[in-house]
């Protein structure tokens, strides 16, 4: 099962990355991000959408009038923005005309399964980190292919510092052992 | 010097003794209503490091058949050897632990250890910021609604692997060893529970089993390697192996896939590409006791 869906999974971001090239004739991504250490690599689960949200376009259609400057906007419920709030908004991520997509900030589009590029843009050290398996969590193999989360995985994008959370049981003392 | 007045009685009678024990601990083990002939094999067999692959192989056998008998569920019973090329590390950022304690109990799940009385391996201290690492003021039993605490680092310890194995050094009966990819590993069979190695331990990472380990059957992990997380009898010391049954097939120890905030490493220390590797190089590490000369495979760091 977990196979299948990798599979599919590197098949629609296969289809997704073809579309996203023949959409703009924008050149291949840098030579960094595309060849070696993406092959190397394999995606966990996939980008963490809040039920019934996706695909966008259900609602969102490509014809909607938006208006591109930044104003204050009714989130959805699920959102909580406090991610750079002064300085960000929705569209600076995502995609005003097509908003089952992501797009960086030389306007490419970019699939929600590579929003790790997106976030490198301002959080570049952490993205090397990332990419090296210094910063944030792996599964899987110490040896081999790689098993990655996306950086959505752990944080949340509209709110990613980390929330204090409950410990587990302290454990019993040493004296109370019986 | 007088001599018996039967002159064989010198050669016989010890050599017929022991020749009666065989023969009757031979019967023993052969007769069908002996309950415990797997008992008595586990106990005549030789140390881990003598063994052939037959008898290796015959021992966990014994061992899943014993399993089967005591929990009534089966347990798998392998012994992966070493790889070569491979020296395990491990590698943990201070800076990001929240003491969430979800490696502990990760832990505990994997490695089969005793519920009740409690064993944990991985021992989470918490200190303050203000006072820096410093273990006579840490506490392990800090109870808060929600972690991390404002003012509070936390600070998990458990085996290191040291290079120099004080506890290997100390046991007996070299019933403990450090295995050729750095694991040290106990053979629950060759322990006498004389609990040296629990007092020469600098870091508190072992632990002795008082009474038969409390394991639900329920909760058992069948998957276990014979010199690592198989269920232990009362009266032996365990400790952590890096999850030897998980490692030295490829894996990731529990503790690390379980870490919600990544702040646990693991790898192999002679593959200059591991993300190990890229870890001692680009932060300042640091080692726990480092006076003592342990030499441990288990480095501290402050990544922010």
């Amino acid at each position: 099962m977990k196979v299948w869906k990798t599979s599919l999974m590197i098949y629609g971001l296969a289809v997704l990355g073809a579309a996203v090239a023949s959409n703009n004739g924008a050149p291949e991504d840098s030579a960094r991000d595309s060849g070696s250490w993406d092959d190397q690599l394999v995606a966990v689960s996939p980008p963490p959408f809040s039920e019934g949200v996706f695909p966008c376009s259900d609602c969102h259609s490509p014809d909607d009038e938006v208006d591109r400057t930044p104003h204050v906007v009714d989130f959805h419920d699920t959102v909580h923005f406090e991610h750079d709030a002064e300085n960000r908004w929705c569209l600076d991520c995502h995609d005003a005309q097509n908003r089952d997509m992501l797009h960086l900030a030389d306007g490419r589009l970019l699939p929600f399964e590579e929003s790790y590029k997106l976030c490198g843009q301002c959080h570049a050290q952490q993205l090397k980190q990332w990419k090296a398996g210094d910063h944030g969590r792996r599964t899987g193999s110490w040896s081999g292919r790689k098993q990655y989360l996306l950086c959505a995985s752990c944080h949340d994008p509209h709110s990613p510092s980390f929330k204090p959370i409950e410990p587990l049981p302290a454990p019993i003392r040493q004296e109370n052992i019986r | 010097m007088s001599q018996p007045k039967d002159p064989d009685w010198n050669q016989v009678s010890r050599r017929d003794a022991i020749k009666t024990l065989f023969t009757l601990a031979a019967a023993y083990t052969a007769s069908g209503c002996s309950r415990d002939a797997d008992k008595l094999t586990s106990f005549f067999h030789s140390h881990f490091k003598e063994l052939s692959p037959d008898q290796l192989k015959s021992n966990l056998e014994t061992w899943e058949r014993r399993y089967k008998k005591r929990y009534e569920t089966d347990i798998k019973v392998s012994s992966t050897p070493a790889k070569e090329g491979v020296l395990f590390g491990y590698a943990l950022d201070v800076s990001r632990c929240i003491g969430c304690r979800r490696c502990v109990y990760a832990c505990v799940k994997e490695n089969n250890q005793s519920r009740d009385p409690q064993i944990h391996w991985i021992t989470v201290l918490q200190m303050e910021k203000d006072k820096g690492i410093d273990l006579v003021d840490s506490t392990a039993y800090y109870d808060p609604e929600k972690v991390p605490e404002e003012g509070k680092f936390y600070f998990p310890v458990q085996c290191q692997q040291c290079e120099n194995p004080p506890c290997v050094k100390t046991c007996p009966v070299n019933a403990t060893w450090k295995e050729p990819d750095g694991i040290v590993v106990i053979d629950y069979d060759w322990c006498i529970g004389c609990r040296c190695c629990v007092t020469a331990c600098p870091y508190g990472a072992r632990h002795f089993n008082w009474t038969r380990p409390g394991l639900p059957r329920e909760d058992i992990n069948p998957d276990t390697e014979f010199l690592g997380n198989r269920p232990r009898p009362k009266g032996v010391v365990e400790k952590c192996t890096f999850c030897i049954q998980r490692s030295r097939k490829g894996r990731y120890p529990a503790c690390v896939e379980i870490c919600p905030v990544g702040a646990r490493k693991f790898g192999n220390l002679l593959d200059p590409e591991s993300e190990i590797r890229y870890i001692l190089k680009n932060h300042r590490i640091f080692i726990l006791k480092e006076e003592l000369n342990t030499q441990p495979k288990f480095f501290y760091y402050f990544s922010i």
